[in-house]
């Protein structure tokens, strides 16, 4: 049993769980735009990076943790809806991919920028985010799981349940995955696209607003405006392993990639301090042996 | 009239593919446009849709002026549209893309329906669960079609049905539409190269020739006219 426990094979699978579980949710927002919008959204990151700001400034105010997140999901929800709508849209007329990569670097730099002016009061350079999940572990016959660790794994399972009712079981998702599938062909059937985009960019901002205050909710300390950008990295590199097109491929990647990046760092000494190589590497080697990921479609179409 | 359409021209961004079009079909018939690759049959149909760039003139649906309404619009007025190459939702199954046609649809009747389509075409009923784009291109239309029916449309229009499928089964398919305008009352405007097929279901027929209408009457009208007959159906 303690074998078990003391085992840093053990324990650094672990923590690549928890790890996994913030990139999961963040490469699951990745996919959601992906598959509606057809781009990738550089500014995710940033996005989640201002929804757990939001999280944060209101358990500074005195609402509790969990109420708080729930706030900032619900503001997320709308905030992303909006950058469809008033910034994404108008460019996107131009038809040009390229044009809507740029925007959402763009939208990167400013969203991290009036993070820093909003929240950051100048010469703090970090705030603190309250714990989600209780200290100590959770007793499982032969092990020891941090109940940290358990948690952000039921709520990563709780997200996974959710899109999967959504998508799968009502109308709405029906809807999502028709615009996904053939956007002229939705239009014919009566469903307006443009409500379908803002819908997907209001649900990825939501999980963007989980994974974030996930990352940021953390027993090392605080957090500052960079929070963000590598799990951004790893969660690229979550997707791609999983596929672009696969949510269930971004969950399963996203998982890997954490178990990967902690694992390596502690067998591999020298990867200390560099370890983004190991993302980079992942995307790499996926695309050049599984351009589609492992859950990706090859999407072949009679005619 | 159920629909009608009064000069229009149009086209996509610079280039008017439509010169000043009059058409119309009423109520229960079946309508079919007669016409050359590029003649603008497809744009036709686009332009009733409210899926051009630019358009003028005036499209009439229902006594209703759609010309400037969106194609989510229109096609929640009941007009459904199975454009060329059948616009199925490839990666979802069959099931899925028929309960899209009627996704719009708010009465209690889409389950009934759904039975019924699946009764008239079994091959979709064997390949429920299956993806729509694994399918070949007769089922693929069939497919089309049937999801173009579960919105219980008004108006159903078709561009070029027949479009890579093989004879036998393009005749199957003008045999069923056929049927399907005689027991529904369905109107349809149907574009097709296949013009011998297509005006033995229509009651009437318009020829398309650089945007705009160079010959028009009934179906035997056209069918008998040597013009017509020289250059649609061949003999």
């Amino acid at each position: 049993m303690d074998a078990l426990n003391d085992s840093l094979f053990v324990t650094q699978f672990l923590n690549g769980i928890g790890l996994g579980a913030v990139y999961a949710s963040v490469a699951l927002a990745l996919v959601i735009i992906y598959r509606t919008t057809g781009l990738l959204n550089f500014a995710q990151g940033e996005m989640a990076l201002f929804s757990t700001f939001v999280t944060w400034w209101l358990t500074e105010r005195g609402v509790a943790i969990w109420p708080a997140l729930l706030g900032s999901m619900v503001f997320s929800f709308f905030a992303g809806a909006a950058i469809e709508r008033l910034i994404i849209r108008p460019v996107e007329k131009s038809k040009n991919q390229l044009n809507l990569v740029i925007v959402t670097l763009g939208l990167f730099l400013a969203i991290n920028a009036v993070c820093q002016l909003l929240f950051i009061k100048p010469g703090q350079d970090q705030v603190l985010m309250p714990l989600m999940f209780p200290g100590g572990k959770l007793n499982l016959i032969v092990i020891d799981i941090p109940w940290a660790i358990v948690g952000r794994a039921a709520v990563l399972a709780v997200e996974c349940a959710v899109l999967y009712l959504l998508l799968q079981k009502t109308k709405i998702g029906l809807a999502l995955r028709a615009v996904a599938s053939n956007p002229e062909s939705s239009r014919l059937v009566g469903i307006n696209p443009g409500t379908m985009l803002m819908l997907g960019w209001g649900i990825a901002a939501v999980l963007g607003a989980v994974a974030g205050t996930m990352a940021a909710s953390r027993g090392l300390g605080g957090f500052d405006t960079s929070l963000m950008q590598q799990v951004l990295v790893y969660a690229f590199a979550a997707a791609a392993l999983g596929g672009f097109d696969s949510p269930l491929g971004a969950v399963v990647g996203g998982l890997i990639v954490g178990v990967a990046r902690t694992l390596t760092v502690q067998y591999i000494g020298w990867l200390e301090g560099i370890d983004l190589i190991v993302p980079l590497g992942l995307i790499f080697v996926v695309l050049l042996v599984r351009p589609n990921g492992l859950f990706g479609r090859n999407i072949v179409e009679r005619v | 009239m159920l629909l009608e359409l009064r000069s229009v021209s149009g086209g996509y961004g610079p280039v008017n593919v439509l010169h000043g079009l009059d058409l119309g079909v009423t109520e229960g018939e079946v309508g079919v446009i007669l016409g050359a690759n590029g003649a603008g049959k497809t744009t036709t149909l686009r332009a009733i849709c409210g899926m051009l760039d630019d358009i003028s003139g005036e499209v009439f649906f229902d006594d209703r002026d759609i010309t400037r309404d969106s194609p989510q619009a229109t096609a929640r007025r009941g007009v459904a549209h199975v454009p060329q190459g059948r616009g199925t939702f490839g990666d979802l199954s069959v099931d899925e893309n028929l309960r899209l046609g009627a996704i719009t649809r708010k009465d209690g009747g889409v389950r009934s329906d759904l039975d019924r389509w699946y009764e008239a075409f079994p091959r979709l009923a064997e390949r429920r669960t299956q993806a729509a784009g694994s399918m070949s291109g007769g089922e693929q239309q069939m497919l089309a079609i049937a999801r173009a029916l579960m919105s219980r449309p008004r108006l159903l229009l078709l561009d070029e049905p027949s479009l890579g499928l093989a004879p036998l089964i393009t005749r199957d398919l003008f045999a069923r539409l056929g049927e399907i305008n005689r027991t529904e009352g369905l109107t349809m405007l149907i574009v097709e190269q296949n013009a011998g097929l297509a005006l033995e279901i229509a009651q009437r027929g318009y020829v398309l020739e650089t945007g705009s209408i160079v010959a028009q009457g009934t179906a035997e009208e056209l069918a008998a006219d040597e013009d017509v007959r020289k250059a649609y159906l061949g003999f």
